[in-house]
């Protein structure tokens, strides 16, 4: 196993590769142990009914989800998704192709669930589900990072993050769990992060920020912590705690709070943003970890929840909150009411950081000294699950235009990378859905290939030397992987980072 | 005879089978709950807005449009060539024929040409781009095949052998007043009723599905207003009781 990992040269002509049959099939992420599965409440790697659990378990999802239902049929082999998949353009392996990995299970679903696939498996593609299968699963749909990419160019709308989702949970219920995703989750139920970071942690992290910043501004810039009665209360992703270059954004979420005077909190028992419910496809999972936020909200008593830069969290919190826990408008269940009187309705909830930062900005409530930022010629990186699975603001399209709004307004040299990379059309960094792990680098190296070349076309034509984005997951994985293509690693860096640099703070 | 009555009894089962099945399909569509909001965003902030993008998918092909050009331009050639054929073929089963029916009989005519030059485009490509040509199983390339037969034969039918469309068109008004009228004695119109028919079958268990399928893609149909509206389906609400 011990390859070298090497980036791929970039490509001469913008087109697909040809095709290399099984250039991925040993990418394999780590199994989650029993231990780790029981806490989710999945079983254990040896189960020996885990066929007859698999097909039972499609089945409930087939009849739950009208997406996975539809997407199953519907499909024509059309090839249009063909050339649409980071994984496919970085790495060749035609099972990496959306319609391909799709196929996977649409293969199984023909034999088990359509009456051709009964009769005529061989005609219509359809197969038995065997170990082999189940293998093959696992490695492929763990090589997708739920962009949703393909589903841009879908005549249909076929959405390859639904069926992923749906084959992790198929998998979780035969035992195959990615431990990577699940220890996580786990982790979130009992200390309330992805990190694992208890709230001694916590508290001391905040504390030496605090001192941090005071020593850069002068200035007593406060990071909350469990303050009961705040107007605010914000969900971060954990990293921004301590990962770099995250935590030059939170301490910009910081800086805007202090400099238009919004009391403000964090809560140690939902301090994290993300949640991997999502890229494991389990309703319940997602809800469970959603559910802290609920309960810390109204235990501290806020009158708005807003969420910091986290892309899958944003989808997560702008797409499925108001369903999964009632925080939005609209609910009329009794289990979201108490919430719904709590909240400030004048205000969108949840909130982006960057609706919350822009609207300040467009209020002049904050001001910028944007030649603080000369030093940085910057691009803007669209992270997947904003730019396709959420939006901002009350405009068709604010997701994409309210961060570049904020990024214009602190720096005076912004260039947007070439068309059919950004906006709906972006590309993965190559580490989301699951993937951010080292036992999955070599395809995250591979898949960020068409970001890579995007973002060299900025640096030569512009001299481009940072890449701001708002997506946790999309900062760490650029951090690991710029190396891997010669480029700085500190070229990443957070929206609100820039914001940090320029917000005038003196004059409050 | 014998060969009317079995192609009577042919399409009656095709037609039946076609309905049924599409209406189960349907149906079963319908009742399953789409528990999340999973607009493909940006999406239309309204029904009006969805009903909009539905209708440039519907007719434009607008994702297609953008993924593959040469796709696109296969895909619309066939569709809306085949579009006209249908809607030429009107005229076999209304007495007096509509004038628009009328008005548009030459243009069908040559959609058909059209419907079979886009077929044979895109089975160029499923042979020739080794992307398409992986992901091509027998059905998809028996499903071209059926598709080129279909049409044709029947522009055979219209420009070489010529047969009775007076008699064909009794035939088909008998059959939808439940009384049968004889079926004129040619291979050709033979072997064009058959493969319809066979179409008529397979639709409801086919990829064919593509047609009422995108009808319920919620990345498609579903408003983008999640932070207004709670979207609950009737087994997420359950899970509420619990907590």
């Amino acid at each position: 196993m011990a390859i070298e990992i090497k980036a791929p040269p970039y490509r001469v002509f913008n087109i697909a590769p040809a095709i290399k049959p099984g250039a991925m099939e040993n990418s394999k992420t780590f199994l989650a142990n029993d231990k780790i599965q029981a806490g989710l409440g999945f079983p254990g790697q040896e189960v020996e009914d885990w066929h007859d659990r698999a097909i039972g378990k499609m089945g409930e999802l087939l009849g739950k989800y009208r997406s996975l239902k539809v997407y199953m049929d519907a499909c024509v082999h059309c090839g249009a998704c063909s050339d649409k998949c980071h994984y496919f353009l970085g790495t060749g392996d035609p099972k990496n192709m959306p319609v391909a990995r799709q196929d996977l299970m649409r293969s199984v679903y023909r034999r088990y669930f359509t009456l051709p696939g009964k009769i005529f498996p061989k005609l219509v593609g359809a197969r038995d589900l065997t170990r082999d299968v189940l293998n093959e699963w696992y490695n492929y749909f763990h090589q997708c990072s739920e962009c949703r990419r393909c589903s841009v160019f879908c005549p249909y709308g076929i959405d390859t993050a639904e069926i992923t989702m749906a084959a992790r949970e198929i998998l979780d219920a035969a035992g195959y769990g990615q431990k990577y995703s699940n220890e996580i989750i786990g982790k979130v139920h009992v200390i309330g992060n992805n990190l694992g970071l208890p709230k001694a942690a916590l508290i001391d992290t905040l504390e030496g920020l605090e001192e941090d910043v005071k020593e850069d501004t002068g200035l007593d810039i406060r990071f909350p912590l469990d303050v009961k009665g705040a107007e605010v209360l914000l969900i971060t992703p954990s990293a921004d705690f301590f990962a770099e270059p995250h935590i030059d954004s939170l301490i910009g979420y910081g800086k805007v709070f202090h400099s238009a005077g919004i009391s403000w909190t964090l809560s140690s028992m939902a301090s994290e943003a993300g949640n991997f419910g999502i890229f494991i496809g389990n309703y319940e999972q997602m809800r469970k970890v959603a559910l802290r936020i609920r309960q810390a909200a109204l235990e501290l008593g806020v009158k708005r929840i807003v969420v910091g830069e986290c892309g899958h969290a944003w989808r997560v919190a702008y797409s499925f909150w108001n369903t999964l826990i009632g925080v939005g408008d609209g609910a009329n269940d009794p289990y979201a009411i108490e919430l719904q009187k709590q909240l400030d309705h004048r205000y969108k909830q949840p909130m982006h950081i960057c609706e919350l930062t822009w609207d300040l900005a467009e209020r002049k409530i904050i001001t910028f000294d944007k030649e603080a930022n000369d030093k940085h010629i910057i691009t803007f990186h669209d992270s997947c699950n904003v730019a396709r699975g959420s939006g901002m603001g009350d405009m068709y399209g604010g997701q994409f235009e309210i961060p570049r709004n904020i990024v214009k307004a602190v720096a005076n040299h912004f260039h947007e990378m070439p068309d059919g990379t950004t906006h709906e059309q972006t590309f993965c960094c190559g580490g989301g859905g699951g993937l951010l792990t080292d036992d999955l680098l070599d395809i995250r190296v591979k898949g960020s290939l068409p970001r890579m070349e995007a973002l060299q076309h900025v640096v030569d034509a512009h001299g481009v030397n940072f890449m701001a984005c708002i997506c946790a997951i999309c900062k760490s994985q650029f951090t690991k992987v710029l190396p891997y293509y010669g480029f700085d690693r500190r070229l990443i860096g957070g929206v609100h980072q820039l914001v940090s640099n320029a917000i005038k703070l003196g004059d409050k | 005879m014998t060969m009317t009555i079995m192609f009577a009894v042919l399409f009656y089962f095709a037609a039946g089978l076609f309905a049924v099945g599409l209406i189960y399909r349907i149906t079963s569509y319908a009742r399953i709950p789409a528990p999340l909001k999973i607009p493909t965003t940006p999406a239309p902030r309204t029904r009006f807005g969805v009903v909009m993008l539905m209708a440039r998918e519907v007719f434009l092909f607008q994702s297609l449009f953008k993924a593959s050009l040469w796709t696109w331009l296969f895909s619309a050639m066939f569709h809306a060539g085949l579009a006209l054929v249908l809607l030429r073929h009107i005229r076999y089963f209304v007495n007096p024929v509509w004038a628009w029916v009328e008005f548009i009989q030459p243009f069908g005519i040559y959609a058909g040409f059209l419907m079979v030059a886009g077929l044979l485009g895109l089975w160029a490509r499923r042979v020739l781009v080794d992307r398409v040509r992986y992901i091509s199983t027998p059905s998809d390339h028996l499903m071209l095949a059926l598709l080129i037969g279909i049409g044709v034969s029947g522009l055979i039918m219209k420009f070489i052998t010529h047969t009775d469309i007076v008699a064909i068109k009794s035939f088909f008004m008998g059959l939808m007043s439940f009384s049968i009228n004889p079926l004129p004695t040619d291979a050709m119109i033979y072997t064009h009723l058959s493969l319809i028919a066979l179409l008529l079958i397979i639709f409801p268990f086919s990829k064919l599905l593509h047609a009422p399928g995108l009808f319920f893609s919620p990345s498609r149909n579903q408003v983008e207003n999640s932070r207004d509206i709670r979207h609950i389906s009737p087994w997420a609400a359950k899970l509420e009781s619990g907590k």
